[in-house]
């Protein structure tokens, strides 16, 4: 067996190794027909392929696609393209390229320091590869560059788009665009392809977070050039695919009155469809030219925008962070009712201040507001009145509601600089500044201050769940056209048709497949009642600045967040917000509801440094919510017009 | 003695020092090379290409050493299983592969897409050299012992065809015949399967791809259509023969960097590696690769075991293969059919599969005196 078994070894080996010795010569063979090619290509044909590099009859350009559009709700551009001329150079297929470059600068009038950058940038490049001389000409330098042609070899005149917006009113929503930077091409790996010379990026807001999918797949051209690179032929032409078109949830109209509203002053705007949480405004105070980033913002201009202390370049609305101030009272009171710490008829009485623990703590009005109810606490937006509900309450459950209602979280996704702000309680101090939380600090809470930060969107989509009954709704800008129903809007719809309906408020949940945030309903028809008295009833805070006519009619909460608290002589001198420097001074904010009768629509209004809600911020809301209304209809008859091309 | 070999404190010292060293340093240097070439193709720019190939080189080389040191009996024993699960792979692929360009090859296992059919080219040489190990020199010939093997080689040959990937399909077909005939199959049948194949060939060409056919065409006459397939060649023979005896220096190959080809960095990286670095460049890259060839040949010359032997020169004969195919189709001797160049081509599969290969062959050189069940 064994002696069988080394012979069938010996056997096969002896095949195996005649067999390879066989494949080794043959592998020789191919390795010289290897060796024979290469000497020949690259020794024997060598000058000939030279020859034929050199003057490679074929050369590509690329293509920059044309970017794709943002629309507002109607279908109306707020971010569109625009044709532009441009002069290109390539280095190649000019015989100087100094003489080029000197010609041009007596043409343009270019300086001489704008000739030594162009001149370090066509060193840096492939002598094929075109270079922007100018991507922004007027006609009359584009007619004198045609004019001219015949002395500029190497100059091509090149009609172009880019981004072009009407106004500044969305400049922060949309964002802008400008030419791609290093640091985006290391971090963005989609500009691989698209790395073409004049091709401008988003930055900031819409801009940037679609601009993957607006960007498109860019052309090409290739063409037959001569020995001197000149084009004879054009060979093949891809124009590439134009970027998608967006969608937004925005109302063009609303966003200029919004911007007009807000105008001299520095703040934030938001508008939101209750049912559906759909952005209809959204807009920061003082705003930004986005056309001037589009070919490369000037440096007085940049520096004009970075060193204003109003922050043109930031948006307020959601990466703003303002204490709530007292437009948090509806959740603390909500809080208090829905945990069953308090009943609304409980009455209070407020002196001005209350002391706890040896500590002072005051309110807003010197003289106090005497016996209040819940809802004339609300009303009145009372200190101490809240004071005593939070200390009742505790942070943990109030900020347990808050979150609930949107706080302390991003409320969009769509925006890489939003910020999601700050709801405190007992765990969140003692991660993040490692202290024990105390008592006096919940009072600071109940009333929206000390550790609380939100953004406008947020207080927004506050009252907008406050509005719609108490149900989450998922604030979106951009209109999904595969996912348009609108079970809330239903449910809204069929209360407003039945208000007598007997099924419980259970089973029209379920019916509508709502996801509520209540426990019981009563508490925020409280809520909802209290903002009303607040804007509508003589005494409340808003209500200077209420709408009479029923059809505009809103419900309102003021509130201002304190930059610093007045100290106990400014206090006992009664000194107005007016009279204190201006950074120094509160920041106004305004959130409500309208109209009163039949909700839609939920608004936040911030002016910084404004002083109070009820003189700075309500009378712009006023004005915005009479726009939103009127323009009611339409935006109805635009959505059941989509929803009609859906089915 | 063997036994006390293995037990022995020193015994993983001792393995280090049984590694072949011209070998292991060749590979090196190869790589080294192609993350130099890989930055090159990337137009000078480390974060696309090179990035991802020097990391993968850097892992698969580890990798590769750590499989030399798992015993060659091992290989052996679970070959037949390592086939199998790359057959059921490229099932896998048929109903679950991520589609690109037109063709479904790759298999997404979240951290990276696997091409089960570059592995494939390593399975069947071990497993052909683990079926031929164990039957007797006698029955090579017999009808029952031939079955099997031509069912081995059409079933993964047919599965990659459909992918369809026709490049890699003839490759592995080509490594799989190898081993077949290095174990004494008659030339006779070598010829009967041939003209079988003649007979059949009108047949499957019509089954090819219509850009399948085009690339056969357009290799008997690339002048007939120089904007289409031919271009390719063409510009690749341009950018070769410009490169003239020294090159034209790293990062300055201008035929190269004006994107006349597609695939610069995986098929053509020969070619760009060529046009910069000269016919000097070039015959050093070809004898490199010859030196590797050598090299793994002799591992199989001192191997003992038969599937040592079989293994050793069948890889050796593939990866010889892929080269020459590769070159020669850059060069326009051969058709463009897809072959990427071992270790130089960018390609996380492809270089899984040449250091997996590379390190059995290790595995052989390092357990050279151990019998195979």
């Amino acid at each position: 067996m064994l002696s069988f078994n080394s012979s069938n070894i010996i056997s096969k080996t002896k095949t195996i190794s005649r067999r390879m010795f066989l494949i080794s010569s043959i592998k020789t063979v191919v390795l010289l027909g290897i060796f024979g090619r290469l000497a020949s290509l690259q020794i024997n044909e060598s000058s000939k392929y030279k020859s034929l590099a050199d003057k490679n009859r074929f050369r590509e350009s690329k293509i920059a696609p044309p970017r794709g559009i943002i629309e507002d709700y109607f279908g109306n551009e707020i971010a569109s393209n625009t044709k532009i001329y441009q002069l290109h150079i390539t280095p190649e297929t000019a015989p100087d390229i100094d003489a080029l470059l000197f010609r041009l600068k007596n043409v343009l009038n270019l300086s001489n320091q704008k000739i030594v950058l162009l001149k370090k940038k066509i060193a840096k490049r492939k002598s094929w590869d075109t270079t922007i001389v100018s991507d922004n000409l007027t006609w009359s330098e584009f007619s004198r560059v045609n004019l001219f042609l015949h002395e500029l070899q190497g100059a091509q005149p090149v009609v172009s788009v880019a981004r072009y917006y009407k106004d500044n009113n969305s400049a922060h929503a949309i964002g802008y665009v400008s030419e791609i930077s290093p640091n985006d091409l290391k971090t963005k790996k989609y500009l691989k392809n698209l790395n073409i010379e004049g091709v401008e990026i988003g930055k900031t807001g819409l801009e940037s977070s679609l601009d993957e999918q607006m960007l498109g797949s860019p052309g090409f051209l290739r063409y037959e050039v001569n020995a001197y690179g000149k084009k004879i032929k054009q060979v093949a032409t891809d124009l590439g695919t134009k970027g998608k078109t967006f969608r937004t949830t925005l109302d063009k109209n609303i966003q200029k009155i919004s911007a007009e509203a807000l105008e001299k002053v520095s703040g934030a705007v938001c508008v939101m469809d209750i049912s559906n949480g759909d952005v209809i405004s959204m807009v920061s105070s003082p705003n930004f030219n986005p056309n001037s980033f589009v070919h490369g913002v000037n440096k007085d201009e940049w520096r004009g925008l970075t060193e204003n202390i109003d922050k043109p370049m930031l948006n307020k609305a959601l990466s703003g962070l303002y204490p709530p101030g007292s437009t948090i009272k509806t959740l603390t009171a909500l809080s208090a009712l829905e945990n069953d710490i308090m009943n609304p008829q409980q009455l209070i009485e407020c002196k001005g201040y209350i002391d706890l623990h040896g500590e002072r703590f005051h309110c807003w009005k010197k003289k106090g507001h005497g016996v209040l109810s819940m809802r004339n606490a609300i009303k009145r937006s009372c200190d101490v009145y809240f004071y005593e509900v939070a200390r009742k309450l505790g942070i943990d459950r109030l900020s347990k509601t808050a979150k609930q209602f949107g706080l302390g979280q991003k409320a969009l996704t769509n925006f890489k600089e939003e910020k999601a702000g700050t709801v405190p309680n007992t765990k969140w101090k003692l991660n993040e500044i490692g202290k024990n939380w105390y008592i006096g600090e919940t009072l600071h809470s109940g009333i929206g201050q000390g550790y609380f930060l939100s953004t406008p969107i947020q207080l927004c989509l506050m009252v907008a769940q406050i509005a719609n009954g108490g149900f989450k709704i998922k604030p979106r800008m951009l209109v999904d056209r595969n996912n348009e129903t609108n079970n809330l809007q239903k449910y809204l719809d069929y209360k407003q048709k039945n208000p007598n309906d007997l099924n419980s408020i259970e089973q029209q949940i379920f019916n509508f497949g709502l996801e509520p945030l209540f426990r019981n309903q009563e508490n925020i028809n409280f809520v909802k009642e209290a903002m009303f008295a607040a804007s509508n009833e003589a005494g409340g805070t808003s209500y200077r600045s209420r709408h009479s006519d029923k059809k505009f009619m809103f419900a309102g909460k003021t509130g201002s967040s304190q930059i610093k608290r007045f100290t106990e002589a400014q206090r006992e001198a009664e000194v107005k917000q007016k009279d204190i420097t201006y950074l120094e001074r509160d920041h106004a904010w305004f959130v409500a509801y309208a109209p009163v009768q039949d909700p839609k629509y939920a608004i936040s209004v911030l002016v910084e440094h404004g002083g109070s809600g009820s003189s700075a911020a309500a009378p712009l809301a006023k004005k915005i919510i009479k726009k939103v209304i009127e323009r009611h209809e339409t935006r109805t008859a635009q959505t059941n017009q989509q929803l009609g091309k859906n089915i | 003695m063997l036994t006390r070999r293995l037990h022995s404190p020193f015994a993983l010292k001792d393995k280090f020092f049984d590694l072949d060293f011209t070998l292991l340093f060749s590979i090196l240097l190869l790589g080294v090379i192609s993350i130099f070439a890989q930055y090159s193709s990337s137009g000078g720019q480390f974060d696309y290409h090179s990035k991802s190939h020097a990391i993968r080189f850097i892992v698969f080389f580890f990798f590769f050493l750590s499989i030399s040191f798992i015993n060659i009996r091992f290989w052996n024993d679970y070959s037949l299983l390592i086939f199998i699960l790359l057959i059921l792979l490229l099932v896998a692929v048929k109903f679950y592969g991520v589609q690109s360009q037109g063709s479904r090859r790759w298999i997404n296992l979240f951290i990276f897409n696997l091409q089960p059919s570059e592995l494939m080219k390593v399975g069947i040489i071990l497993f052909l050299s683990n079926y031929y190990h164990k039957i007797s020199s006698s029955d090579v010939n017999k009808f029952k012992y031939l079955f099997y093997p031509l069912v081995a080689l059409l079933v993964p040959f047919m599965l990659v065809v459909s992918q369809p990937d026709l490049g890699t399909a003839l490759l592995i077909l080509i490594s799989g015949v190898v081993i077949t005939w290095l174990s004494g199959v008659k030339w006779r049948i070598f010829a009967y399967l041939t003209g079988l194949f003649i007979i059949l060939a009108p047949i499957a060409i019509s089954f090819l791809k219509p850009y399948q056919k085009n690339r056969i065409l357009t290799f008997l006459n690339p002048d007939a259509d120089p904007l289409g397939a031919g271009y390719q060649i063409i510009q690749s023979k341009i950018a070769i023969g410009s490169g003239g005896l020294f090159g034209k220096g790293f990062l300055n190959g201008s035929q190269s960097y004006l994107n006349f080809l597609p695939e610069k960095h995986t098929d053509f990286i020969f070619t760009l590696y060529s046009e910069e670095f000269g016919f000097v460049g070039s015959v050093f890259m070809v004898f490199l690769y010859f030196l590797i060839t050598f090299r793994i040949t002799q591992i199989g010359n001192i191997t003992r075991s038969i599937f040592g032997k079989l293994y050793c020169y069948g890889f050796a004969t593939a990866f010889f293969v892929y080269v020459a195919v590769n070159m020669s189709m850059v060069l326009g001797l051969l058709p463009i059919v897809g072959a990427p160049l071992p270790i130089l081509s960018y390609g996380g599969s492809s270089m899984l599969a040449m250091m997996f290969g590379l390190g059995i062959v290790m595995s052989c050189n390092v357990y050279k005196n151990n019998a195979v069940g």
